[in-house]
């Protein structure tokens, strides 16, 4: 027989249990929330490791553009970027190419603003001359690579509907598939499915396909290198599958929090780009 | 050959410098521009045949750097040794200024082959006889202060002598001349320099800029020594002041380039000289577009107003050639890129509606390499005997351009 203490501990306990029982659910659902992001989310997280690290960036660009006999022709060219605020915001983008030798010389400025078009300069060395240029087709050919102006700055996540199609391995590693489909008709594509990592957001692979569901553009990340401690993409190539075209890009050199000042994005540098950035 | 020996000297003196990061690169270039609808007055069937091979030292420590770009040129019409310092100048750069001192080129203004603050000597036989666009402009002799405090830029151009933009031989291009029969000529340049600011600053999201200019034509004013029975025509260049305004910027989907300028004509400012251009002023809206991928459209319009017709039509003699008030010109310009951008195809042309003088010219580019490419374009000009243009009509030409560049 037990006592009226007993049964009230006993009573007790099975509260706490019951108790412990609701933590455990709660603390087991918590971490499946994290982790069920929606594509959106994916997306902006991806945004974010890949075009936003740091305050700023600075690469030494080497591009193969190689045709589908293999013939290749080189453009390389040093890439400064200067976040304005946060990740997904307004971005300075600044160019200085070397090869082309009939380039040597020549710089590019962009002004990247998120939901509207960029402002983009030209500095054109052989007559001295800046020159506003238009912008407003972001999926033109950047430098005549399979890469679009759009892979190279980042796309506007809003111009498209992100959704999370799966998981999946690539290389040994978890990543996120998300399925994005242009929300206007303007872009080149029909949609597009890229893998995120999980565990560093960068997009190790991306299909393209173009508005009939055929396969048009794979991008891959063929090296991820830990730059000061960034996860950084440092290899990349573009292949157009339809004509056997492809671009491999190199990153040399790269280098973030540099302290580069905003005045360099500015017609007097355009015109004179200062060796300490360009090299 | 001085002028060679003294680059040679300069190519040789600075890679000594002390810690200075040097560059050579360079290019050999053949250019051949054939007639299409007439021979040269000379008789000759080409308007270029040269060839032609360029040395670039860029070196730099420092603040400090030099570059020199000098050309070893051999025409086969007749001038022979061509070979010339195109660039040649050090700049000092600190934090809030800098300066560049030596022969420079300086470009100012927003026009597509249409200039109307630019008033830095240009190269129009280059344009004419279809060399490399870099060829249209030529370098001044200068000091260029550049000043940058928080509120706007300055660039103040100084230069100690007057150096003329060069207009198409008379041996090689149909030149209007209406006093045919005078052979005695002579050419007066100024005995001094000039100068030139420019203010620039972002306005809003737009560039905006303001040009003056003290100094004068870049092109000479004709004055015969009697109007009944001439026996010598003097060349000059006539005093000029300019002050100018532009601003560039996107609008709708494009760029927007908006430019005027007056031209104060300060040796005939009542406009009663008939030998020196009547004061004007000089308007240009230029709209480019990038409608498709590769392609640029760009239209531009163009206004030279004179600003005492009055008095010009009074002093004009009998016999020359009278021009309009209004003078309006249109040009447009296609862009293509083929093939991942080694080939281009490029078409410039140009209408004046005031006098239907008009000028074309289509262009094809390919990179064969990295290193080699080749352009072959034409020129084609039409219009009123007198005009521009007009007077260039029997000098149509094909051209080619091949360079190998290192």
């Amino acid at each position: 027989m037990k006592t009226k203490f007993q049964r009230r501990l006993m009573r007790e306990a099975r509260y706490a249990v019951t108790k412990r029982w609701w933590i455990w659910i709660i603390a087991g659902l918590l971490p499946l929330q994290a982790l069920a992001l929606s594509g959106e989310e994916v997306m902006k997280k991806s945004q974010a490791a890949f075009l936003y690290p740091g305050k700023d960036f600075k690469a030494r660009v080497v591009m193969k553009l190689i045709n589908k006999d293999g013939q290749e022709r080189v453009r390389e060219l040093t890439m400064l970027r200067k976040n304005v605020g946060e990740a997904g915001g307004e971005q300075k983008y600044f160019m200085y190419f070397f090869q082309p030798a009939d380039v040597k010389d020549m710089t590019f400025m962009t002004y990247k603003y998120p939901a509207r078009d960029d402002d983009r300069w030209m500095f054109i060395p052989a007559i001295n001359m800046v020159k506003r240029i238009a912008a407003q087709d972001k999926r033109s050919s950047f430098v005549g690579s399979d890469f679009t102006y759009e892979d190279v700055s980042g796309r506007d996540l809003e111009d498209d509907t992100h959704a999370l199609e799966r998981e999946e391995k690539i290389g040994g590693r978890d990543c996120y598939v998300v399925k994005s489909t242009p929300k206007g008709s303007d872009a080149d594509f029909g949609y597009k499915l890229t893998w995120v990592d999980k565990a560093n957001f960068l997009p190790l692979k991306e299909e393209q396909y173009d508005k009939k569901g055929a396969r048009y553009k794979l991008f891959t990340a063929d090296e991820v290198a830990d730059v000061q401690g960034i996860p950084t993409v440092v290899k990349r190539s573009m292949k157009n599958l339809q004509t056997g075209h492809r671009t491999e890009v190199a990153y040399l050199k790269s280098g973030y929090n540099l302290g580069i000042e905003d005045s360099l994005f500015t017609e007097r540098f355009l015109r004179q780009p200062p060796r300490k950035w360009i090299d | 050959m001085a002028r060679f020996a003294a680059l040679c000297a300069v190519l040789l003196l600075v890679p000594t410098a002390a810690r200075a990061e040097v560059a050579l690169s360079g290019f050999l270039q053949q250019n051949t521009a054939a007639n299409t609808a007439a021979a040269n007055p000379d008789g000759r069937h080409t308007k270029w045949l040269e060839e032609r091979a360029q040395l670039k030292l860029d070196a730099s420590g420092g603040a400090w750097r030099l570059l020199a770009k000098g050309d070893l040129a051999y025409d086969h019409l007749g001038r022979q040794d061509q070979s010339e310092l195109r660039e040649g100048y050090v700049d000092y750069t600190a934090s809030r200024w800098d300066l560049r001192a030596g022969r420079q080129v300086i470009t100012w203004g927003l026009g597509d082959l249409v200039f109307v603050n630019d008033v830095f000597p240009k190269d129009h036989e280059a344009l004419f006889a279809g060399r490399p666009l870099e060829y249209l402009k030529r370098g001044v002799d200068a000091v260029k202060l550049g000043a940058y405090p928080e509120f706007a830029n300055f660039e103040l151009v100084l230069s100690p002598g007057f150096r003329e933009s060069r207009i198409p031989d008379a041996r090689r291009f149909h030149l209007y001349d209406p006093m045919p029969a005078v052979a005695k000529r002579e050419t007066v340049k100024p005995g001094q320099g000039d100068v030139g600011l420019r203010i620039y600053r972002d306005v809003a999201g737009y560039d905006a800029a303001l040009y003056l200019y003290r100094g004068f034509q870049r092109t000479p004013s004709m004055r015969p020594d009697s109007m009944t029975a001439p026996t010598k025509i003097s060349y000059f260049y006539p005093q000029l002041s300019v002050y100018g305004a532009s601003v560039s910027g996107r609008a709708g989907d494009g760029v927007l380039s908006l430019e005027a300028a007056y031209y104060d004509s300060r040796q005939d400012r009542s406009g009663n000289d008939f030998a020196v251009p009547n004061s004007q002023t000089r308007l240009l809206a230029g709209y480019q577009i990038q409608p498709a991928e590769d392609l640029t459209l760009g239209f531009q319009y163009y206004a030279e107003i004179m600003q005492d017709y009055g008095a010009y039509v009074a002093a004009l003699p009998p016999g020359f050639p009278m021009e309009k008030r209004w003078s309006h010109t249109v040009t447009a310009r296609l862009t293509q890129f083929f093939r991942h951008q080694t080939l281009r195809l490029s078409a410039y042309a140009s209408y004046n509606a005031s006098n239907g003088d008009h000028y074309v010219n289509p262009e094809l580019r390919y990179s064969f390499t990295d290193k080699v490419w080749g352009a072959l374009g034409a020129n084609f000009f039409g219009g009123k005997p007198w005009g521009q243009f007009g007077q260039l009509s029997r000098d149509d030409n094909a051209y080619l351009q091949v360079r190998y560049e290192f």
